[in-house]
């Protein structure tokens, strides 16, 4: 369990990019953090790791300060996905997935036998273990992302915005990846993304925040749509309009469900 | 013309090339003081420019210093020392070191600074110390850049190190000096001759040496950035990253 207590995170500058958070991150479930662009979802995920330290407030994993964790230990054991994949450009595949293994002393035989298996689960095909990052597609080079993420089997996985940089056919694809993953690892998985719908899609718990790093909501996806906590995030989900604004209408007996625009989206289930 | 048939007739006596004195001898000595210099010049100027790149911090005094020792004349230099310490190796060996460390300092902190901020940060994230993320990440990247500081720093070093010869028994530049007094304008010319081509064959080795160490992954980026045209994107060189703190 990931714990924010009262997390606030003021840069030099001045810039108050967290402002007295409090989450819960349940373990072993999806969280999504979504809000626009400066919101602070970068910021808050990368206390985790300890690469932002707050200025305020307490970050705790299983009930320990991670400020009293030596940085580097703790982001060992952490699994991070960065957008634009932040893979090794000198390094090949295979190496980028076994980089933090091999930090950890893990011999270079045991280390790549497991990146390879890696390259498996993340659906990247074995022959691409050779390659360097440059060589690959931007789609390909986020599986690897994913790959070195869980290359030390890590309890927490953090994914900012890790299907940012790709087409929306390739997003949809490792999305699906992602989830199927999810249901075979059951990892405490932390997500950043600007789009409502990968967080609805992905997250068990969704946390929207808003500009100076509020949290307006924090919440599982029906009940954000249900009870959207005020006009800020119903607004932001779009609750009330669109494909999100769902009408039961009868049709020969059946009942079928519409959205705004009245195009069909489904049948209810008896 | 004729200067230049001396030149040949002085470097092909086969007189020249044996006993003490010989043009072998002196191109050693030559290669000797050069490789002196520049090892102390490196184990100053490689790690501080290291840590101004690597860091961030320190640029503006680097670049003072670094201009600053550029505007010293090094054969003024050279006699200052030469009063000072008297005649002898030491004297020339300072003097190139002050010539060699601007370039090399320069080198240094532009190869570091050049690493891409966010692959930095990846490999922070990932856990790297922070002498790994300086041996094997930022060394590897920026050792081209490196490499070209230390290349231009040899090419002044050759070039100069004909001056030790103004103070103390060493190198190519005593056929210079030697050709000078005497008026043996081939002796002096053949000298001259023999520090290009030393210099032109060392700067050639440097340039492969260049080469070879751009990263094999580097260079597949090149060529992926040809493929994809010219919409090319730049690396952003040396500015502070916008996500989150750095240590
Ligand atoms: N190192 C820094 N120094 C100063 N301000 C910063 C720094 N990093 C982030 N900020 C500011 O903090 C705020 C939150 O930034 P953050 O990167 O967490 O946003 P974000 O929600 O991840 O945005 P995006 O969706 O664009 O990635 C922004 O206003 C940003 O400008
Ligand atoms: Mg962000």
């Amino acid at each position: 369990m990931i714990e924010f207590r009262g997390v606030t995170k003021q840069f030099p500058d001045g810039t108050i990019a967290v402002h007295d958070v409090d989450i819960v991150i349940p373990p072993r479930k999806t969280t999504v953090l979504v809000g626009s662009s400066g919101s602070g979802k970068t910021t808050l995920l990368r206390m985790i790791n300890r690469m932002v330290d707050p200025t305020g407030g307490q970050v705790l994993i299983d009930g320990t300060d991670v400020a009293t964790v030596d940085p580097v230990k703790l982001r060992r054991g952490i699994g991070y996905v960065m957008q634009n994949s932040g893979l090794l450009p000198h390094r090949k595949v295979i190496d980028n997935v076994a980089t933090v293994p091999l930090l950890r002393g893990e011999s270079r035989r045991a280390a790549h036998a497991h990146a390879l298996e890696l390259l498996d689960t993340v659906g990247l095909d074995r022959s691409l273990a050779d390659r360097y990052p440059a060589q690959l597609s931007g789609g390909q080079q986020q599986r690897v992302g994913v790959a070195r993420g869980l290359a030390v089997d890590p309890n927490i996985l953090l994914m900012d915005e890790p299907f940012g940089a790709v087409d929306p056919i390739v997003r949809a694809e490792l999305q699906q990846e992602l989830l199927r993953l999810q249901g075979e690892l059951g990892k405490t998985v932390v997500f950043v993304t600007h789009d409502i719908d990968e967080a609805f899609l992905l997250g068990d718990q969704v946390v929207i925040m808003q500009q100076g790093g509020l949290i307006s909501q924090a919440a599982s996806p029906a009940e954000i749509l249900a009870h959207p906590a005020d006009s800020f995030v119903a607004d932001f989900v779009g609750a009330d309009r669109g494909k999100r604004a769902l009408h039961v209408t009868e049709v020969d007996g059946r009942r079928v469900v519409v959205d705004a625009d009245g195009r069909a989206a489904g049948v209810l289930a008896s | 013309m004729n200067l230049f048939l001396d030149a040949f007739a002085w470097l092909a006596d086969p007189a020249n090339w044996t006993g003490p004195g010989s043009i072998p001898q002196r191109i050693a000595e030559h290669l000797w003081v050069s490789a002196l210099v520049l090892v102390i010049a490196s184990a100053i100027a490689l790690p501080l420019g290291a840590l101004v790149g690597h860091t961030g911090r320190g640029r503006e005094p680097a670049v003072m210093v670094s201009g600053g020792l550029r505007a010293l004349p090094t054969l003024g230099v050279l006699t200052l020392f030469g009063i000072w310490i008297g005649i002898g190796l030491a004297a020339p060996v300072i003097a190139l070191v002050i010539l060699a460390i601007p370039p090399l300092l320069a080198g240094a902190y532009a190869g570091f600074e050049s690493v891409d901020r966010r692959t930095i940060d990846a490999a922070r994230a990932m856990g790297m110390r922070e002498l790994q993320v300086v041996g094997k990440v930022e060394l590897p990247l920026g050792m081209p850049i490196v490499v070209g500081g230390i290349r231009s720093a040899t090419l002044q070093i050759i070039a100069t190190a004909t001056l030790a010869a103004y103070i103390a028994d060493e190198g190519l530049g005593r056929f210079i000096f030697a050709g000078l007094k005497t008026r043996d304008y081939g002796e002096m010319l053949g000298g001259s001759i023999l520090v290009i081509l030393l210099a032109l064959v060392i700067d050639g080795c440097f340039a492969l040496t260049q080469r070879v160490v751009v990263p094999a992954g580097v260079r597949a980026t090149r060529t992926a950035e040809l493929r994809s045209g010219p919409t090319r994107s730049r690396t952003i060189v040396g500015r502070p990253n916008t996500e989150g703190n750095q240590e």
